[in-house]
């Protein structure tokens, strides 16, 4: 597994929408290239028909019957909000497509 | 030089595969219990789960994996015992956990298929799978800025995916409009376009025809109602057609359909694409589903409705037209199946019946078929009524309209009116003679070759019988009684 | 003893009995709060009003004859994970910095419900990502053993404060050693219940299949009261265990007579300080003495739970963490378009070791990248998993070291990846969904803690809490307390 290249920890950095400073870009190259090192061990690992363990206590999925509970008031739901508009939150324009 | 569209498309063979997210008709919604309704007030249907808030955990609503197997038996799907939620990631504002609760690559149901009714045959199309997820909230772009409402996020979602093998707009319109009617056949969703409860994105493409392979494909969102479905594809396959024959290539890319300016425009072009890092979410266990389940769903299925046009069509003798109406609305096909029980051999008179004098009724009433003030057995004792020849069509519409005002049995109308056909040959040979003797120019006139003036003979029998007279045998009659 | 040190037990007795009034102790805790917290730094926030006002609901029900509940006027203190109506929650993190909640968190309801007294939230490292709360965007924690010592982490805030007798108990979270490695750095009880076996509904995620609630306390048995608090089923958290809570403070004090302990080599191997070794060898000793039965057992794998999970983990983060964006709530920084808007307000928001988990855990779930990272780490766990399982056909519970080292000097960890190696011990409990427990197993010659860990079958907390029970008597701290406090 190669070490990370600048352009890479952008990439990542876009797709996970975080603003690194350059210094901090170039910190991260090195500290996350040298956790991912750490990985190739796994690599080594014969795993063939051994089935991801995606939850830590086998269990099927419980079903909740459809019944409507309450709803928070809309002062509540958007109490932490930043910037709203009456009951509306507020972003930016969306341009379509450019998010 | 361009050529006209029809000439590239002897050359180009358009091939269309359509997404359609379905609203799925529950209570509340997918992950969490806060209510649907559309129209609320913005931000007012909202709870922990909805908003994304910290600490906050799906759980997954029954009834949305009842309907969606309502669906996907109907489809004939392969249903996955085992199947998965995964996290579909992507930034975005009517989005709050900037993540989508889907399925990825274990989906409720796979490999089903849609019959769609195109002129007088069945077309087959392949399902490449059904699978369930949440709907997103609202953005409104106003100016600089865009206003969010979370109302519509975590209503429960199914993506319809088909195989790229719709070949034309009709098609592609088509497989929407038997979806939607399958959709609102299974009572799983509404599916009113206009609320956004059925939305459609299409895949489309061209290849020379004879080509195995698939072009490049372009990707429209936001197509919200059947004639975009139809125009926006029109359009799409338009334009590609003119750049491969201008010598272009087509770009793999997304484009946003504008139903206001009847064109499309780039939205995102491959390169851009987002990397959705799918992943099973660790939140919500494999979903299960149980021969219990399995159970009730089959057992509350009713009849598909292309099994009843085709049904209609070769046990009734239905017209395609009746039979399309018919199966176009569960409540009319059911008010229609109930009819025929008591009068099987009477359907076609029975479809012409309900479908001109009762909806015509009801319309005039703004009511649907639900609330018919006339029983289906009613309706089929008066048709009998009209076909054993008791009374004739004309006075059944009449006994028609008063059965359904006043709810009265047509029979007991008939016999308090004393309206019955006349049918008694000698009594029609006497009103026959009697009219005729009365009208020896005329009689002369159609005896010299004045065809038109048979019908004067026939209006002159009813006016006799007060429209009592079986039209039949006075026709019959009259030809004898008149020499020709 | 003084108040400050009564075991939840004995608080939960007195004021039943009416020899103290809740009010009157949830006074002097505050005031002593007051006083020793400035320099200890183990509390984000006190809920003065809110604790006082519960306090006195607590005698007025007493008063007129009503229950109080199991834990009624027990003060307890909650790390900053756990979402508290009304009470501003921050996980440590500047991005939910004056963030209140319009909810409750499940335990924090159960708590309430048994009577108890939400004193206020502990310092945590944010997200609870991190092993000595040097990463809590809000201030340093001191250990109260040592002022110029972490108190480990993530749940550094609730164990100073348990340790420093700032509170009964403590809930933390323990995601891959959270709750245990601060509990055995200050020398208090840290226990990681069966996950599933207390609802995560309400506790802010870090990494949804690892991550558990359990509570921090002084003693094995108030461990035990306190877990019985607050576990059980809830129809919110869709990974909750629907099983029986049992009597577990009455069955540990059962003794181990019988109990099969099993010592797994892999755990004995690698570097760990003889100290540490020693009081962990004597722990063993100890337990073989009072009955129990001694086993060899091995955990093939151990040696990539590091890996495993410091590849699951980020990846469940990165997308937990997704949904801090400065739209619906916490830190939204000026920018100037949407995408301008989500990057700076978590750029801004996140610190250094959360921006970089969440660099991991992207990198990771790519496609194209997912099988070989995510989903091999996820395989990788399953034969963690499959080790313990052969080994509880030998024992019913195993004993390790709970950390390498007593607790260390601020600032003594430099890379990201020596913090991470000292997880080593705990990280594998957490990939199995195992019972785990640090017990404080005797001091260093430097007065550090160090603590012994046990791990159990799934929902046998039972045994480990016997163990913990036993070895607790024999060379746990007694009555030791942190100097200054």
């Amino acid at each position: 597994m190669p070490a990370l290249t600048r352009k890479e920890i952008d990439e990542i950095a876009l797709l996970a929408r975080l603003h690194l400073e350059p210094d901090e870009a170039e910190r991260m190259q090195h500290e996350v290239g040298a956790i991912l090192d750490t990985f190739t061990a796994l690599a080594a690992v014969d795993t063939d028909g051994i089935a991801p363990m995606t939850h830590a206590v086998p269990m099927d999925l419980r079903l909740r019957e459809d019944v409507v509970g309450p709803s928070l008031s809309v002062a509540e739901a958007l109490a932490g909000a930043p910037k709203r508009d009456g009951d509306l939150i507020v972003v930016p324009a969306i341009i379509p497509g450019s998010e | 030089m361009t050529r006209p569209i029809a000439d590239l498309l002897e050359e180009w063979e358009p091939v269309i595969g359509l997404e359609v997210h379905v609203q799925l008709a529950t209570a509340s919604k997918a992950f969490s219990a806060s209510a649907i309704q559309f129209g609320a007030p913005p931000n007012s249907l909202t709870d922990p789960v909805v908003l994304g808030l910290p600490g906050s955990l799906p759980v997954f609503n029954k009834r949305v994996l009842e309907l969606a197997l309502r669906l996907g038996v109907a489809t004939e799907s392969k249903i996955r015992a085992r199947s998965r939620f995964a996290r579909k990631h992507y930034f975005y504002p009517d989005q709050p956990k900037n993540y989508q609760i889907t399925q990825f690559d274990e989906p409720l149901c796979e490999a089903g298929h849609l019959d769609l009714i195109l002129d007088k045959r069945i077309k087959r199309v392949n399902l490449t799978r059904i699978h369930l997820e949440e709907d997103a909230g609202k953005n409104t772009h106003v100016g600089a800025v865009s206003h969010v409402d979370l109302n519509r996020a975590g209503i429960p979602l199914v993506e319809v995916v088909s195989e790229p093998e719709l070949t034309s707009a009709e098609e592609a319109a088509e497989f929407m409009r038997a979806l939607h009617r399958l959709v609102r056949w299974l009572d799983i969703s509404e599916a009113d376009m206009e609320k956004g409860q059925m939305r459609c994105d299409a895949n489309v493409s061209i290849r020379l025809r004879g080509e195995d392979r698939l072009g490049t494909r372009t990707e429209l969102k936001n197509i919200n109602s059947f004639r975009f479905v139809q125009h926006a594809v029109d359009h799409e396959i338009a334009r590609q057609l003119r750049i491969v024959d201008s010598g272009g290539r087509i770009e793999r890319e997304t484009r946003l359909w504008d139903a206001v300016a009847g064109q499309s425009a780039t939205m995102r072009t491959k390169e851009e694409a987002n990397d959705y890092r799918y992943f099973p979410d660790p939140d919500l266990p494999p979903l299960v589903v149980d021969g219990a389940l399995m159970g009730n769903v089959l057992k509350s299925l009713p009849e598909l409705p292309t099994k009843r046009f085709v049904r209609y069509q070769t046990e009734l003798g239905l017209a395609a037209d009746d039979a399309r109406t018919i199966i176009s609305d569960l409540e009319l096909a059911g008010f229609f199946d109930k009819a025929i029980a008591t009068r099987a051999k009477s359907g076609k008179a029975i479809a012409n019946w309900m479908l001109t004098e009762l909806l015509g009724a009801l319309n005039a009433d703004g009511k649907d078929v639900g609330q018919s003030p006339m029983s289906p057995a009613t309706l089929a004792a008066l048709v009998g009524l009209v076909e054993d020849g008791t009374i004739s069509g004309k006075i059944g519409k009449e006994i028609f309209e008063e059965s359904y005002r006043t709810g009265e049995a047509p029979a007991a109308i008939v016999e308090r009116r004393g309206v019955q056909q006349i049918s008694d040959e000698p009594a029609l040979w006497e009103i026959i003679d009697r009219v005729v003797g009365a009208n020896p120019k005329q009689a002369e006139s159609y005896a010299a070759g004045k065809d038109s003036l048979f019908g004067f003979f026939v209006g002159q029998v009813m006016k006799e019988t007060q429209g009592r007279a079986n039209p039949v045998m006075v026709s019959d009659l009259l030809r004898k009684r008149l020499g020709r | 003893m003084a108040a400050e040190y009564w075991s939840v037990a004995e608080t939960a007795q007195k004021v039943a009995s009416g020899e103290i009034k809740a009010a009157n102790l949830v006074i002097a805790l505050l005031a002593r709060i007051a006083d020793k917290d400035r320099e200890l730094g183990a509390y984000l926030a006190v809920d003065e009003e809110g604790a006082i006002e519960a306090a006195a609901e607590i005698d007025r029900k007493r008063a007129a004859g009503e229950p109080i509940g199991p834990l009624g006027g027990v003060p307890i203190a909650l790390k900053d994970m756990l979402v508290t109506k009304g009470l501003a929650t921050t996980a440590g993190s500047r991005i939910l910095a004056g963030w209140k909640p319009p909810y409750d968190a499940h335990v924090v309801e159960k708590l309430r419900a048994a009577g108890a007294i939400i004193v206020g939230k502990n310092n945590c490292d944010e997200f609870g990502m991190g092993s000595s709360t040097e990463r809590s965007a809000f201030q340093m924690t001191r250990n109260p053993w040592d002022a110029m010592r972490v108190p480990g982490g993530s749940s550094g805030g609730s164990s100073a404060a348990v340790a420093a007798g700032l509170c009964a108990a403590s809930l933390g979270t323990d995601t891959g050693g959270s709750i245990r490695q601060p509990a055995a750095f200050c020398g208090v009880v840290g226990l990681k219940p069966t996950y599933g076996r207390v609802s995560r509904y309400g506790v802010v995620a870090f990494a949804s299949s690892l991550d558990q609630v359990g509570p921090i306390a002084r003693t094995v048995t108030d461990a035990a009261l306190v877990l019985e608090a607050i576990a059980g089923f809830d129809a919110r958290d869709a990974t909750s265990i629907d099983a029986p809570v049992p009597p577990l403070a009455a069955l540990a004090t059962a003794g181990v007579k019988n109990l099969r302990v099993g010592v797994p080599k892999e755990y004995f191997e690698g570097a760990i300080d003889a100290e540490v070794r020693a009081a962990v060898d004597r722990a063993i000793e100890v337990l073989r003495d009072k009955g129990a039965e001694i086993v060899n057992v091995s955990l093939p794998h151990t040696s990539l739970a590091l890996p495993a999970y410091y590849l699951v983990a980020p990846a469940e983060a990165s997308s937990n963490l997704s949904r801090y964006d400065g739209v619906r709530y916490g830190l939204r920084a000026e920018a100037t378009d949407l995408l301008d808007l989500y990057r700076r307000s978590r750029g801004a928001g996140f610190g250094p070791e959360v921006k970089r988990r969440i660099m991991v855990g992207t990198y990771a779930l790519r496609s194209g990248y997912y099988d070989a990272y995510y989903k091999k780490a996820q395989q990788v766990r399953a034969l963690i998993k499959r080790d313990f399982d052969e080994a509880f056909t030998k024992c019913d519970c195993v004993i390790t070291p709970t950390t390498p080292t007593a607790a260390y000097r601020f600032g003594a960890k430099t890379t990201p990846v020596e913090m991470y190696l000292g997880d080593i011990f705990t990280l594998a409990c957490n990939l199995a969904g195992l019972p785990g427990i640090s017990v404080p197993c005797g001091l260093t010659s430097e007065n550090l803690p160090i603590g012994v860990q046990l791990m159990g079958k799934p929902l046998d907390e039972q045994a480990i809490l016997r163990a913990g029970v036993v070895i607790e008597k024999t060379c746990g701290l007694g009555d030791r307390r942190p100097g200054g406090f």
